[in-house]
């Protein structure tokens, strides 16, 4: 079936709801409407209020509900309106449903949370409404982090996330929401998480990404190859934890690695990849590793095409890491 | 050790749970909407110039508002929020304050900035991101912000705004210049952590501030029946101490006199109000929102019967403080006004490539410095690929 990635994501809850009825998915207009984005139309209409609804306007309560909530035993799967609004909720999400097991000895745990949250630029939203806030996630030991780059991948990263014994941050790339469309099997299906999935194969440097910088890498390995450069594209997929074997195997054969996020530079998840693979394949490496992200500035409006880590800087990245 | 009212508590052994309906707050009301006075109230004490300054730009902003929603469909600006049906309460509210006070909006609140004399060159500059825009064009259309003017510049996340006007205002009080501070906020903000962390740091630090929570039923689809449950947020001032009122918000006389009395008190006491403007949210939430997918056309319209420029206008027509024609003069010719200072701020280019990595920090960092510079050379090289900016550094 052919979907976008706000319906994969909708069929993905659905489905879901369906097959666990201990699951409750809920957030700031989740009900009737929704959600702003309407990833979760119709699910009230099909499950019923007490299963879907809007919450009062309060990312701490939703979270600090979602955790009890899952701690109960509940499958709780709470919508954060913009990852730009999560914030509120990093005490409830780093020190609660992080270390919910660790601190209690395994007495209880919150591994039926599940937190969805649309994240990214391109979409002229300016500071607030296009943050990648990936990293200070990953660096929260007991949490996993993952983001999808299509509707296929959506749907089966989902469905998995939900049914992970493990608190899942689940970053949607909002500005494919809708340009994103695919093939989608109707039922169900899960892809495994913690492992990142090879694209594309090619010889002369690897390229790594997710979610929406997806497109941009893929994008610039065509522009790479018709120069005649053989692209590899990895798309990590998983964060916390990250497949760094799939990525070190390529970078020892290519002998090159381009990573891009649209996060800022500094301290972004970047940085942690390049560390690993200088620390694993130094002897392998034919160039340094480079990075393409976002400037170490808040997101800007007007200058959000200059700002963004596009086809075009990863192409030349692409050439310097080749022509090194 | 402190009792904590252990010793000052009357005793009872007469069980009873204490009910949202011991605390049912009426709404102050002085104007009916046929322009006449009501509840009893002497609107003797409200003065020629101030009423029509409230109504003038209670005008301006409706006019604005109407003029930029149609400028965003036609894709001119990307983005806008309008205040349409609540404009009373953020215009006469500013009114009633010294124009040095200062002012804390969350984004619905353009007209208490158009009181302060914003102009429509301003307003447009902002909303087309142009290189005037005094936030440089780094946030979204409707996030204001004038020092001059001492209108804070708004941020999108909600509600933070509230605990940082009790510390302006506990700084407004220290300073000892006899200044408020007001912040405004929905009632859905009201639901986020931080507006019960700001109603207790103002009492028990005793702030200069006054809360303004504009109630207008709707957060996004959300209304206000499953936002809070009890008696509006009124019940929450009184819970946390605060003195409160509860207004009606498309009573621009109410909401005038209410607030005038709340700056008196806090500056007489040095503490907090908190005043609940009632009233409805007649447009959209904003541009992106499509509210037919969560509410009655019927609904809408009962609410334009409330509609506080209408309300207002009768009672300066039965005053002979303003006519028919100066209100026909003045719709025409802020309508032109508006469509003159959209042609030349669209006009106006966008902000320097190297306005992007200033007020980072206050001055750059060498890292900084040396990102902006493979910008440049980035953009030199495809030029045609970044026209905003091509040429242009
Ligand atoms: C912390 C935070 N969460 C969510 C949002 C998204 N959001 C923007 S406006 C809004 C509704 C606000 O409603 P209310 O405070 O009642 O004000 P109104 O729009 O009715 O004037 C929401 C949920 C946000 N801006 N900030």
């Amino acid at each position: 079936m052919q979907m976008n990635l706000l319906q994969a994501v909708n069929n993905a809850l659905d489905l879901a709801m369906a097959s666990q009825s201990k699951m409750i998915c809920f957030g700031e207009d989740v009900g009737h409407f929704g959600g702003v984005f309407r990833a979760t139309s119709g699910l009230q209409e099909k499950y019923g209020r007490e299963r879907c609804f809007n919450t009062p306007l309060c990312e701490q309560g939703i979270i600090g509900f979602a955790n009890g909530l899952a701690a109960q035993g509940s499958v709780a799967v709470a919508e954060i309106q913009f990852g730009d609004y999560i914030f509120p909720a990093f005490d409830q999400i780093v020190n609660e449903s992080a270390k919910f097991r660790y601190r209690s000895g395994n007495e209880f745990n919150v591994g039926g949370l599940t937190i969805r949250t649309p994240y990214g630029g391109g979409i002229a939203g300016g500071l607030y409404h296009s943050q990648s806030p990936e990293a200070y996630f990953t660096h929260t030991p007991g949490l996993k982090v993952v983001v999808p780059r299509n509707p296929y991948q959506a749907k089966g990263l989902l469905l998995a996330a939900i049914r992970d014994p493990n608190p899942v941050l689940f970053l949607e790339p909002k500005r494919i929401y809708r340009a994103s469309v695919g093939e989608v099997p109707e039922g169900d299906y899960e892809l495994p998480l913690g492992k990142a999935e090879l694209v594309r194969e090619g010889s002369d440097v690897t390229l790594l990404a997710w979610g929406a910088q997806m497109e941009a890498i893929e994008k610039a390995a065509e522009l790479a190859q018709a120069e005649g450069i053989s692209c590899e594209i990895i798309d990590l997929r998983s964060l916390q934890p990250w497949d760094a074997d799939t990525v070190c195997d390529s970078v020892i054969k290519t002998g090159r690695l381009v990573v891009n996020h649209e996060a800022p530079r500094t301290s972004g998840f970047g940085a942690e990849i390049v560390a690993t693979v200088q620390e694993r394949c130094f002897l392998h490496l034919e160039s340094p590793i480079t990075r393409v992200t976002g400037l170490d500035t808040p997101f800007p409006l007007v200058h959000e095409a200059e700002y963004m880590p596009d086809h075009l800087k990863t192409f030349e990245a692409i050439k310097q890491a080749v022509r090194f | 050790m402190t009792e904590a009212g252990y010793t000052t508590a009357a005793r009872t052994s007469e069980f009873a749970f204490v009910a949202q309906e011991s605390l049912a707050i009426p709404m102050f009301s002085v104007l009916a909407q046929d322009g006449t006075a009501c509840c009893g109230a002497d609107l003797s004490v409200v003065e020629q110039t101030v009423a029509l300054r409230i109504y003038q730009a209670m005008l301006f902003t409706r006019v604005l508002d109407e003029r930029m929603v149609a400028a965003q469909r036609q894709g001119r600006i990307s983005f806008y929020l309008t205040s349409t049906g609540e404009e009373a309460a953020s215009v006469a509210s500013a009114a009633a304050l010294s124009d040095q006070d200062m002012l804390m909006a969350q984004y619905r609140e353009q007209g208490a900035l158009a009181l302060r004399g914003f102009s429509s060159e301003q307003f447009m500059n902002q909303l087309f991101s142009n290189e005037l825009d005094l936030g440089k064009g780094r946030q979204m259309p409707v996030h204001y912000g004038c020092k001059a003017l001492h209108y804070m510049t708004v941020s999108s996340p909600l509600a933070t705004q509230i605990p940082q006007a009790v510390g302006y205002a506990y700084g407004q009080k220290l300073a000892a210049g006899e200044h408020v501070t007001l912040c405004y906020f929905g009632e859905g903000a009201a639901s986020e952590g931080d507006f019960h962390a700001a109603l207790n740091f103002a009492a028990v630090l005793r702030a200069p501030v006054i809360f303004f929570c504009r109630n207008n039923g709707y957060a996004i689809s959300t209304p206000a029946e499953e936002q809070y449950a009890g008696d509006g947020i009124a019940a929450r001032g009184v819970g946390y101490g605060l003195q409160t009122i509860r207004v009606d918000g498309n009573d621009a006389l109410a909401v005038y006199l209410a607030t005038q009395k709340a700056r008196a008190y806090a500056i007489e006491h040095c503490a907090p109000v908190l005043i609940e403007a009632m009233s409805y949210r007649l447009g959209a939430h904003s541009t992106s929102d499509d509210p037919s997918g969560y509410r009655s056309k019927d609904e809408e319209q009962k609410w334009r019967e409330y509609d506080p420029l209408v309300r207002l206008r009768a009672w300066l027509y039965r005053q002979q403080w303003w006519s028919e024609a100066e209100d026909k003069a003045l719709d025409e010719s802020l309508r032109a006004e508006m469509l003159a200072a959209m042609k030349v701020a669209e006009k106006i280019p966008k902000p320097k490539l190297r306005e992007l990595v200033t007020d980072v920090y206050d001055t750059p960092s060498v890292e900084l410095r040396r990102q902006q510079e493979d910008l440049e050379q980035h953009l030199k090289r495809y030029p045609e690929h970044y026209p905003r900016t091509a040429g242009r550094a």
